[in-house]
């Protein structure tokens, strides 16, 4: 009896022992020490180490991928000497580079200049709850050494731009451009093409995905595709139009793919070939493209862009997907919610307008009953005839206050109802700063997203 | 003879086009070959609710979108040239940013 007892409580310490030595490994990894801007310049021009065999740990970890003829100890080899450098690490430079480190790639570098928030984490899935506020390029490089510590993982805290993208992209074989906005999407593309390096470029936005490989092969370059920048007001980004998080996810792991097939030896399938995934119907479009153009101003035969510009003028907008402050109006159109809040408090007359979205409306709205009037229907005649409707039946004349989330849209809607309004001497104003404003000073309960 | 064909739109481009991705359109009998070039004033006309820029500048569609004439870009088709047949699908699509 006391035998058998004696026998499962040294298997029992024998497993706790276990147990200790697997945490202890666990806490020896370090989260990789962040490179700052001044730092990338010093760096040497040193490579992932050649490997000429693969050691025992290696085969088995990689056992599974290794077994495929495509893949075999030859792309297994190559996939550990190759460096990969990911810009942007968050809905798709967080699924591509935890498949890179999985996958074995020997140095992965991760740019981003912003901190974790919590609106990231339903996409940005290498960030965690404990990360928020942490730097991005920390926390993603921190759970890729955690599944792979073999892999070399660089988080560099910057902005890429104009004067660090060139040094930053010559110590890499292959670029993903994981970004959020077109300044950077034109910066990325140039730099590449200049220092010669594939990109592959993935973007996502509410339900759809596009994917593409520039610049391999004789392929086209961004600019081939599109020469001049779109006009920045049909520009949207993931806060303002939404995504679903396994959208991104989707296209960064295709992004991972191309990556490891080029570094591999493979080859992509998507240079000259578009990829358009549309997660809501469910689904995959292969488009095929131009090729590289004779009269593209960066590749072509005679080119005029011979060095890095600034991006942020060519594109008429800022270099990240940061909500703006617009500032159309005249102050006397505009009130604060400290303002608005003693306007509820004395029970002024007055009629809300809310421009946000249905949807929008649903999350949470202010205390005083609104009319809805999505900004994009502000100034149809059937919108202007509500607000006249509800002119009518007070007795006394109301004023108008319109409110949206962040108070940009609010301005444009003042501004299109004072035209509307011309004639008449309606009082028309917008509160500053717009929901979040008043979640902010006045409602600390008050939802914020 | 009337065409009958396939204007599809995405990323963006369908809010556009009353949310729709797909419009089913027939192109009236015409003296001359629609072109794509011929298309795009004709559903400015006829298709475009408000704001025609965020869709076309000049005579050509504003810089972000890219055509497909039956999925393929149409620089290799023509571009605006490209003579319009029947059940050709046509698409429209918004570049994305976002990641």
């Amino acid at each position: 009896m006391m035998e058998t007892e004696d026998s499962d409580l040294r298997k029992l310490l024998k497993e706790k022992d276990d147990e200790i030595e697997r945490l202890k490994k666990l806490l020896t990894i370090k989260t990789p020490a962040v490179v700052e801007e001044k730092d990338i310049f010093v760096q040497s021009d040193d490579r992932p180490a050649v490997r000429e065999k693969l050691n025992n740990a290696e085969i088995s970890r990689y056992s599974r991928q290794l077994i495929l003829p495509e893949i075999g100890v030859k792309g297994q080899l190559s996939i550990s000497s190759a460096s990969v450098l990911v810009v942007g690490a968050g809905g798709l430079g967080c699924p591509s580079s935890i498949y890179l480190a999985a996958a074995g790639i020997g140095r992965i570098g991760l740019v981003d200049y912003d901190e974790v928030e919590l609106t990231n984490l339903h996409r940005q899935i290498l960030h965690t709850e404990a990360k928020v506020g942490v730097t991005k390029s920390a926390s993603a490089a921190h759970a890729c050494k955690s599944l792979n510590s073999h892999v070399e993982c660089i988080p560099y805290h910057l902005q890429l731009n104009s004067s660090n993208a060139l040094q930053l992209i010559k110590q890499y074989d292959i670029v993903l451009d994981a970004t959020d906005n077109v300044a950077t999407r034109y910066l990325l593309n140039d730099a590449c093409i200049l220092a010669n390096k594939p990109l592959v470029s993935g973007s996502a936005l509410r339900f759809e995905g596009q994917l593409t490989v520039y610049n391999y092969d004789g392929g086209p370059c961004y600019r081939c595709l599109y020469p001049k920048p779109p006009p920045p007001e049909t520009v949207t980004n993931c806060s303002d139009g939404g995504v679903l998080g396994v959208v991104p996810g989707t296209i960064g792991c295709l992004q991972a793919l191309e990556a490891i097939k080029i570094a591999a030896g493979i080859g992509p399938s998507f240079s000259q070939v578009m990829l358009m995934f549309d997660g809501l119907d469910g689904t995959f479009r292969r488009i095929k493209l131009r090729g590289r153009q004779p009269s593209c101003p960066l590749c072509g035969t005679q080119p005029s862009i011979t060095q890095l510009i600034d991006y942020e003028q060519f594109c008429g907008a800022r270099a990240d997907d940061k909500d703006k402050c617009l500032k159309v109006l005249d102050p006397a159109h505009r009130i604060t919610v400290h303002e608005y809040n003693k306007m509820l408090e004395t029970g002024s007359n007055h009629i809300l307008v809310d421009v946000r979205t249905e949807v929008e409306m649903d999350i949470c709205r202010l205390p005083h009953q609104p009319i809805n009037i999505p900004i994009n229907r502000i100034g149809q005649e059937e919108s202007i005839a509500t607000i006249q409707r509800r002119l009518t039946i007070s007795e006394e004349k109301p004023s108008v206050v319109v409110v949206c989330r962040r108070g940009n849209d609010s301005q444009i809607a003042v501004e299109t109802l004072l035209k509307c309004f011309k004639d008449s001497d309606l009082d028309i104003k917008d509160i500053r700063g717009g929901l979040h404003a008043w979640a902010k000073h006045i409602d600390t309960n008050f939802p914020v997203y | 003879m009337a065409l009958r064909i396939c204007l599809e739109f995405s990323g963006g481009a369908e809010l556009l086009f009353n949310k729709t991705k797909k419009h089913e359109v027939t192109l009236p009998v015409c003296e001359k070959d629609w072109t794509i070039g011929s298309l795009l004033p004709w559903m400015r006309e006829t298709m475009l609710k408000e704001r025609p820029e965020l869709f076309m500048q000049g005579n050509t569609v504003r810089p972000g979108i890219l055509v497909l004439i039956n999925d393929s870009d149409w620089e290799l088709m023509g571009e605006l040239d490209y003579s319009i047949k029947e059940n050709d699908r046509i698409i429209f699509i918004s570049t994305l940013h976002g990641g």
